[in-house]
């Protein structure tokens, strides 16, 4: 394996637990690339900030090791790993000038003078605070106070930049548009980030890959196409992405693909994740665009009454009864004609190639 | 003046009028404390100030003397008209306590004024005469010592309702004869001293609860609220016993028998038992006793308000722990470290019991003397005097911590 391809960091068999009894990360195993823009993506409490922190040095992993290229880190001081790192509270020293929060980690550094002050109007430059070196911290806005810190973790040329949710403070406005900026930065200077995020567009909107939590544990790695197009458990397919699923048990097993007998009495096939046999509890997941709407049954299709349709411009959401247990939700392109009306009597079709069956 | 300028004096007059109409309204809210603070606060410190200047004994009693003596060049002999003017204004005093307030009044001026007053007074009244020699004659037939020039030189410098001597003589200064301003004798100098040594265990006490308290309240600022309260109680319990009490309590605790002395002898590390009362580290233990929490307080509370994520973040930007702390903690601490020095510092000036009851004779504070003044010397203008000195040191003090607030906000 040639350095390009070997991982900047790797987690091996990581856990962690702070009251020693329940664990807030369990076995972790994940490998950060060189260059790209991974996100720790998961519910509250699902271990991201703690993954992240065991990462910057903040915490200790309870066993396992992480690997900085290579080279065991977890028993390193995080003073001295080099990570650029920002908080959600950006955390700007409220005593210090803009500048001289900047100029900073070179002073710890001890980087000489003259040079210090052309990286420091450097970094301001590149997050487009140019002439803010002067003000204080509490003069400025929020999305400036994002920039600074921003400037201030990258200032030092990090190994890797470390961000736990940067951008939660923030409203919706100015977060996307600071997600654009972070994206930019991050194709610009080539720097490895590692962001933590609770926001499934947000990771999908910035992310080379995206790590999926969910209590302590990984769940998936992925590309953002392929996680929304091939979720690795029912928890991904539910959590990224909307979600029609409907609860059954298999009826027949076939090579890659299953018959699913649901619990309102219909029967479905689509692509079998993982195993099972036949009689196993499983649920059957699809994604509401890839669910047509027919006035004639056809096959793979199950019957159902339209309970209430929202129009979002785009598309309208159509919400469909199977029966009193099970609703399925569709999203229909506004291209694709007008909608049925509310009551009328449709049916929904599921192309198996999209339904994916979860044991 | 173009459009765009009318447009922003019009919003700049908006903005003042606004700004009164806030101000108007926050004196209406705050219109009855400032009524309690004018009569609890302002007419008593005024008061105090008052005293501190006011001289009226001898210009009430010897009007005449004093009008006589105007102009005399305070060496050679007074002219005649003064010893016919005193005996007049002495006559016109008609109850004995009227000459003894006189004759105590000009004996802090010299000694031996006040029997030469009472004798004179008990001794008048003269026969009656006009001849300004004859009366001299009588006067010195009574005592002749008003014939030596410095009963005539007290009477003549007090001859005004105000008098700056008592706030000279609070910093060792006092009028020569002729008015110039001078330091008094060094043997006879007290105030600076005991006004630097005020200072002094002030400073120290306030040195040592910052050293004490600063790390306690850091502890209790990485607590959960519920922890870092049930032991903020434990601070608090001085607050709520009796000062006398626990003055007590030190005495038993410092004496050369009690519980210190003991344990250290018992861990055998002293041979004689120190000397931990009535000397100045005895009252340095109680003061700082007393004091720790006016310093806790102020630092919990800014330290409780300062997120763990500074020092991480400045960790993560490389610096050492430590360095962090000291670069990026302390700084965002210094308001809880100037509000608690100032706070204990000028507590501590005002000190009285605690030296009082634990100090030796060299321990006694500014507080002490003002208590001597005003109950065993009855010199009501030297104790003013002496409090006016304390309170200047005390807003003196206050307005470098404003001017500090000012140039460096962290400290607001
Ligand atoms: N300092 C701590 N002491 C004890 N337990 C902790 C501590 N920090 C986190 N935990 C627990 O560890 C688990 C994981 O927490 P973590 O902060 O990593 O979650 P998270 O994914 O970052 O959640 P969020 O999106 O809410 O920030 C949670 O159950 C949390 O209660
Ligand atoms: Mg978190």
């Amino acid at each position: 394996m040639n350095i390009a391809e070997s991982p900047l960091v790797r987690f091996s068999g990581v856990h962690k637990s702070y009251d020693g009894s329940t664990l807030a990360v369990r076995a972790l195993d994940l490998d950060v690339r060189r260059g790209e823009f991974l996100t720790l993506l998961g519910p509250s409490g699902s271990g991201k900030t703690t993954t992240l922190m065991m990462l910057a040095g903040f915490e200790t992993p309870s066993g396992g090791e992480i690997l900085f290229d290579g080279k065991p880190i977890t028993r390193t001081p995080p003073h001295r790993r080099n990570f650029g790192m920002v908080f959600q509270n950006y955390a700007l020293f409220p005593h210090l000038t803009v500048g001289d929060n900047v100029a900073y980690p070179l002073t710890v550094r001890r980087v000489a003078a003259h040079e210090r002050a052309s990286r420091v109007a450097a970094a301001l430059e590149m997050v487009r605070l140019g002439g803010m070196a002067a003000r204080r911290p509490d003069q400025l806005s929020g999305g400036q106070r994002q920039r600074v810190a921003l400037a201030r973790a990258l200032v030092f040329d990090p190994a890797i930049v470390l961000m736990d949710e940067p951008l939660g403070a923030l409203d919706k406005q100015l977060r996307e548009h600071m997600q654009m900026e972070l994206k930019d930065l991050h194709r610009r200077l080539g720097v490895t980030f590692v962001y933590v995020t609770h926001d499934q567009s947000e990771a999908l909107a910035l992310s080379d890959r995206v790590a999926v939590f969910n209590d302590g544990a990984l769940q998936q790695v992925d590309t953002a196409d392929r996680l929304y197009e091939e979720p690795a458990n029912r928890f991904v397919a539910g959590f990224v992405g909307d979600n029609t699923a409907l609860d059954g048990r298999i009826a027949a097993v076939q090579p890659e693909f299953a018959e699913v007998a649901l619990d309102c009495n219909a029967t479905l096939r689509g692509r079998l994740v993982g195993s099972a046999v036949s009689g196993a509890a499983v649920q059957v997941a699809i994604r509401p665009e890839r669910i047509a709407l027919r006035d004639t049954t056809r096959p793979n299709s199950i019957g159902a009454t339209v309970e209430d349709i929202v129009y979002l411009g785009d598309h309208v959401r159509v919400r469909c009864i199977v029966d009193e247990k099970t609703t399925a939700v569709v999203k229909q392109p506004i291209a694709a004609g007008p909608p049925p009306a509310i009551g009328a009597r449709t049916h929904l079709e599921f192309p198996a190639e999209h339904v994916r069956i979860y044991a | 003046m173009t459009a765009a300028d009318a447009g922003i004096e019009n919003m700049r007059s908006a903005l003042r009028r606004d700004a009164r109409r806030r101000t108007a309204a926050a004196l209406l809210l705050t219109l009855p404390l400032l009524a309690f603070l004018l009569f609890t606060f302002i007419v008593p410190i005024g008061a105090l100030l008052l005293r501190a200047v006011d001289n009226p004994e001898i210009a009430r009693a010897l009007p005449g003397t004093i009008a006589a003596l105007r102009g005399w060049d305070r060496e050679s002999r007074p002219p005649a008209a003064a010893y016919a003017a005193i005996v007049a204004d002495l006559q016109a005093l008609r109850e004995q306590s009227d000459a003894g307030t006189l004759a105590r009044r000009l004996n802090t001026e010299v000694g031996g004024a006040r029997s030469l007053v009472m004798n004179t007074w008990r001794a008048l009244p003269l026969p009656a005469t006009t001849d300004a020699a004859q009366v001299h004659a009588q006067l010195i037939g009574i005592d002749p010592r008003w014939d030596e020039p410095w009963i005539w030189q007290a009477i003549a410098k007090n001859g005004s309702r105000l008098t700056p001597d008592y706030l000279l003589a609070a910093v060792d200064l006092r009028r020569t004869v002729e008015g110039s301003v001078e330091s008094v004798d060094a043997d006879r100098s007290a105030f600076r001293r005991i006004l630097m040594r005020t200072f002094s265990i002030a400073a120290i006490v306030t040195v040592l609860c910052l050293l004490l308290a600063y790390p306690l309240a850091w502890w209790l600022s990485t607590m959960t609220a519920r922890r870092a309260n049930a032991l903020l109680i434990v601070v608090l319990v001085p607050f709520w016993t009796s000062i006398l009490v626990r003055m007590a309590a030190w005495i038993v605790l410092l004496q050369s028998g009690g519980i210190v002395n003991q344990s250290l002898a018992a861990a055998g590390l002293i041979d004689r038992p120190l000397a931990l009362l009535f000397n100045r580290t005895g009252v340095v233990i109680a003061m700082v006793h007393i004091l720790l929490p006016f310093m806790v307080l102020p630092l919990y509370s800014v330290m409780k308000g300062i997120p763990r994520d500074y020092v991480r973040a400045a960790v993560s930007l490389g610096s050492h722990p430590l360095a962090a702390f000291v670069r990026v903690y302390v700084p965002q601490t210094y308001a809880g470290v100037a509000a608690g020095s100032l706070l204990v510092f000028i507590l501590g000036i005002g000190y009285y019991v605690t030296p009082a009851l634990l100090g030796g004779p060299e321990d006694q504070m500014l507080s002490y003397s003002v208590a001597q003044y005003a109950n065993v010397h009855l010199d009501w203008g030297m104790a003013c005097a002496l409090g006016g000195v304390l309170l200047t040191a005390t807003l003196l003090l206050y307005a470098i911590y404003r001017r500090l607030a000012r140039m460096e906000p962290a400290l607001a």
